[in-house]
Parts: C-alpha cells; structure tokens; sequence
C-alpha cells in the first residue's frame, strides 16, 4: 500500500486514538479502577450472590433459547425470501430489519400490549394455562423479537452467493433433493448460521428496554442481569453493580471473539465453495 | 440448454408443498412477531381518537422530550461522523500495526450491554464516581444532565459510521486520490473532490444508522438521566414514565412518534442502499 503518497495518517490516526479513548476506553477503564477498589474475596461474592446467579440463569437461559429459536427460523425464513418468489416478498424483506430500528422501549411496549393476557395474541394464550408475560416465556419472546435480524442478514448473503451449478451438478450426479440439501447446501450454511446465532446471542445477553416492559421484573424469577445492575445503581451500591458489569463484558468479549473467529472461518469456508 | 432438460426440476427445487410451507411459516412468524405488536402500537394510539392523539403528542412535557431527543441527536452524530470518516481513512487507506485490534475496539461498544454503557459514566462522574468530587466541586452536572446523556448516546452510536466506510473504502482502493494529488490537488481538494463523492451513499446510510439508534438509545440513557420528567427524559424514557403512570394512550401517542422515526430511517436505508448499487 502507498505508505507515503496519501496525506492525513498522523492527523486521522491521531483523532481517532483520541476520540476512541475519551468515548470508548477511559469510560471502560473506570469499570477497571472501581474493580481494583475491591478485593478478589469482595467481587466474587458481589458477582456470584444467589440473586445475580439467578439473573444470570435467567439471561443466558433465554438468550439461548431465543438465539437457538432465530437460527432456526431465521434460516428458514433467508431461505424463502432467496429462493422463492412469493407474494409480499420485498415487503417481508423489508419488515426483517424492523426490530433493529425499532428503538427497544417501543419493541417492549408493543410486545407488552399484545402477549398481555388481553391482548391481540395473549388472549389464545391465558385460557391454554399459558404466561406470556411476567414470565421467562416473555423475556424469550422479546429476544427473539430483536434477534431476529441478526440470522436472517448474516445467512441471506451466503444463499445468494452459492451457485446453483453446485446444486445441478449434485443432481445429475444422482442426489436426491434431500441429499443435496444436506450435504451440498447446508454445510457452507453452517458458519453463517453460527454467527448469526452468536450475534443474536451477544446482543440477547446485554438487551435492556424490550424486555424490562415484559419481565415483572421479580427478583429471582424474572430479574435479568443488566435489570439488576440497574438495580444496584439506584441503591448507589457502585460494587455490586460494577462486579456484575464485569460478568457481563466477560462474556461479551468472548462473544466477540467467537464472532470475529467464526467470520473468518466462513469467509474460508464460502472460498472453498 | 441441453444441461437444463437433463437436470429434473425436482432435483434442484422442493416440492409445491415444502415450498408453501417455508414460506408459510416466513410469513407467520414476521406477522406475529413483528406485524402484530407495531400494529398493536398504532391502534393504541388512536384508540381514544384522532384528538386525543394529537393532545398526546402536543403535550408540553411530550415536546420538550421531542426538543431533548433531538438536541441529543445534533450533538452526538457529528461527533461520530467526523470520527468515522477518520478512522475510515487511516484504517482503510494505511498499514500499521495493531490495525486488527483497533478495529475490534471500535466494534467494542456494540457487544457492551447498553445498561454497562450507562454505567461506565456513572462510575466516571457520577457523585461517588472517579471524578465526581472534582466535578460538583466545580459545579459542573454531567450525570442527570445534558451531557451525561450526550456521553452515553455517542458511546453507543460510536461504531456506526466507521464500520460502514472502512470496508467501502478498503475495496474502492486509492488510485483516483493518488491521481488527485500528481495532479496538483491538495489534501483538502482531495478529500472534498474526491473521496467524499465516491464515499457518499455510504456515509450517508452510516449517519441514517447513527441518527436513528441516538434517538432512539433507551438503556443507556435510562441510566444516566436520572429520569428527570420535562427535563432529562428523551421520548423513549418519556414513553417509560407515561406508561408506568398508566397513562398507556399518552404512552402509545408518542411511542408512534418513535416507530415513525424508526420506520423513516428503515426506508431511507432501503433509497440510499438502492442508490448506492446503482452507483457502482
């Protein structure tokens, strides 16, 4: 690359180490110094008190079912809108990204209203015995609600791009559809699928406003984990919710971590293809 | 063509029935997922009639939520979009070392929970925090003000434009700018003759991105605001308090305000992504 004949490196790297560091580093680093307050004995009993080991089994708990629930339908749902035409296509398109421009008060508010036992949906739910909200049950569905576009976008481009001489050929070589599916199809779908899941579970584990609305919020059955950090803050208790915030950026960074390594490996696999 | 005949369609296809099922099951789960709650908001809103919608919405504390979200806005996406045009052009136009790792920390603030984004300002200059004394000593309110509010509504917003331009830039190369510059251009030519029109679809969808999510950042700015009514609620707290006042039509009204915003921003994104193709 020319290293020398284009201009502004000092000026735009210096900016953005700067800009980065007021937004985005000290800001975190204020997270470390209030950790290094306490003692190791200290932040493992803030961070594995029984209400947040609650919180987390409820986070991690819904967060992967409903990841689980988008890869599957998620995929199913990028495999209509590329391979068949269908009335309403470009619309349903269109609709996927909703949730993600849908600011997450709202995407509560309205799942709210209609998983309420009065609602639009929840009517057919409460006479079948069913919780849909104040519940885990609830905190899925919302998860599910903004997941959603994270599988769909990340398989889409991977479908578009596989050939169909591909297919053709598994074809004439004998494949029955099935098999093709299975063997031709699905495997370069893998990695796309994974990442999609992890996205949708990155950002399920950290989600606030569309579920705060939904959960009840009851301590020990529907308390999520950033819920209670919120918790923590309005009691001023800063170590508690600094210990918790902890647990949480420990699994985001592994979370972004598997995904950068799972876009690697799907790149390598869709090259292969 | 002979190819064509000898592969049997089914063989490359499903079945009418397996076809009607995916799509089916497509349709249903966008419709209740997602068809049926915004729909649910837009009836709510109207449900006591196009006036009280309108009192709702023209309401003093409702407009002054309005005014903030936007303040918000005009402040927070400059800053990000003078910062992503920068990152984009030492990152996509130099090597150096550690550029993977500078571009996972820009990503940074996408895996952090918005609560935690919120947090880290309390933690920096709340009245307990690292800097807190300093700063009241002073008579300077950042936390349940103005800019405790704008600090957390630009962490959150921070990636937005840099990750659309790095990897646009990164594959339209540099020749044009170097030929700008052999030419006699100067850097600042360069930039507002050259790059800025080839980057333009793209910077714009950034800012599309950035402006809706800064106003519509709920967790983030929950935390720092203090939730002050009339005074540091932005319209998704706004739609918070009237709902846990049981004011749900009020709550409805100016929930719809958010979902045309948001629906505006999808539909923008939608023109200038079609722009932008039709541009290469």
């Amino acid at each position: 690359m020319a290293r020398r004949t284009l201009p502004g490196f000092g000026l735009t790297m210096g900016y953005t180490l700067v800009y980065l560091s007021l937004i985005v580093l000290i800001p975190l680093a204020a997270l470390a110094v209030k950790t290094a307050e306490m003692s190791w004995g200290e932040l493992w009993k803030l961070a594995t008190s029984a209400r947040a080991l609650a919180s987390y089994k409820i986070t991690f708990g819904a967060s992967l079912i409903a990841a689980t629930i988008n890869a599957v339908f998620g995929t199913l749902l990028a495999w209509a809108l590329v391979r068949y035409r269908f009335w309403g296509r470009g619309i349903v398109d269109a609709i996927v990204d909703i949730p993600f421009a849908l600011p997450t008060a709202v995407s509560g508010l309205a799942l709210m209203t209609v998983l309420a036992p009065h609602g639009l949906i929840g009517q057919f739910l409460s006479p079948l015995g069913i919780k849909a909200v104040f519940s885990p049950l609830g905190i899925t569905l919302a998860l599910v609600f903004i997941g959603l576009p994270f599988v769909v976008r990340t398989v889409q481009p991977v479908l578009e791009e596989l050939e169909p001489e591909i297919e053709e050929a598994a074809a004439v070589l004998g494949a029955s559809r099935a098999q093709t599916l299975w063997r031709v199809i699905f495997p370069p779908l893998v990695p796309a699928m994974l990442t999609g899941f992890a996205l949708a579970f990155a950002r399920a584990i950290g989600e606030y406003g569309s579920v705060v609305f939904i959960a009840g919020n009851k301590q020990f059955e529907t308390e999520i984990t950033p819920l209670l950090i919120m918790s923590r803050l309005e009691e001023y208790d800063y170590a508690g919710a600094t210990a918790l915030a902890l647990v949480m950026l420990l699994v985001s960074f592994v979370m972004l971590l598997a995904i950068n390594g799972l876009g690697a490996w799907s790149r390598r696999r869709a090259g292969h293809v | 063509m002979i190819l064509e005949r000898a592969i049997p369609r089914a063989a490359t296809t499903e079945p009418l029935w397996v076809r009607r099922i995916v799509i089916g099951f497509g349709l249903v789960f966008v419709g209740l997922f997602v068809v049926v709650p915004l729909g649910t908001v837009v009836i709510a809103a109207l449900s006591h009639g196009i006036s009280a919608y309108g009192r709702a919405i023209s309401d003093p504390q409702a407009l002054r939520a309005l005014k903030l979200t936007l303040l918000v806005a005009v402040i927070a996406v400059p800053f990000n979009v003078v910062f992503g045009v920068a990152a984009a052009w030492a990152i996509a136009r130099f090597k150096f070392r550690g550029r993977a790792l500078l571009i996972t920390l820009i990503d940074l603030p996408l895996a952090v929970s918005p609560v935690i984004a919120g947090l880290v300002f309390v933690l920096l200059f709340g009245a307990h925090g690292v800097l807190g004394p300093w700063l009241s000593a002073h008579g300077v309110k950042v936390i349940f003000a103005l800019p405790g509010i704008v600090l957390a509504t630009t962490f959150v917003t921070f990636p937005f434009v840099a990750r659309e331009l790095i990897p646009l830039m990164e594959a339209q190369g540099h020749e044009e700018e170097e030929a700008a510059l052999v030419l006699g251009a100067s850097p600042w030519q360069m930039f507002t003759r050259v790059t800025l029109p080839k980057i333009k679809w793209g910077l714009l969808y950034g800012v599309v991105l950035c402006t809706a999510r800064a106003m519509g950042e709920f967790g983030a700015v929950s935390v720092v605001s203090g939730n002050i009514r009339g005074r540091t609620s932005t319209l998704p707290l706004h739609v918070e308090i009237l709902y846990n006042e049981y004011e749900y039509q009020a709550a409805f009204a100016v929930a719809s305000l958010l979902v045309i915003i948001g629906i505006a921003s999808l539909i923008a994104r939608r023109v200038i992504a079609r722009r932008r193709k039709e541009a290469t």
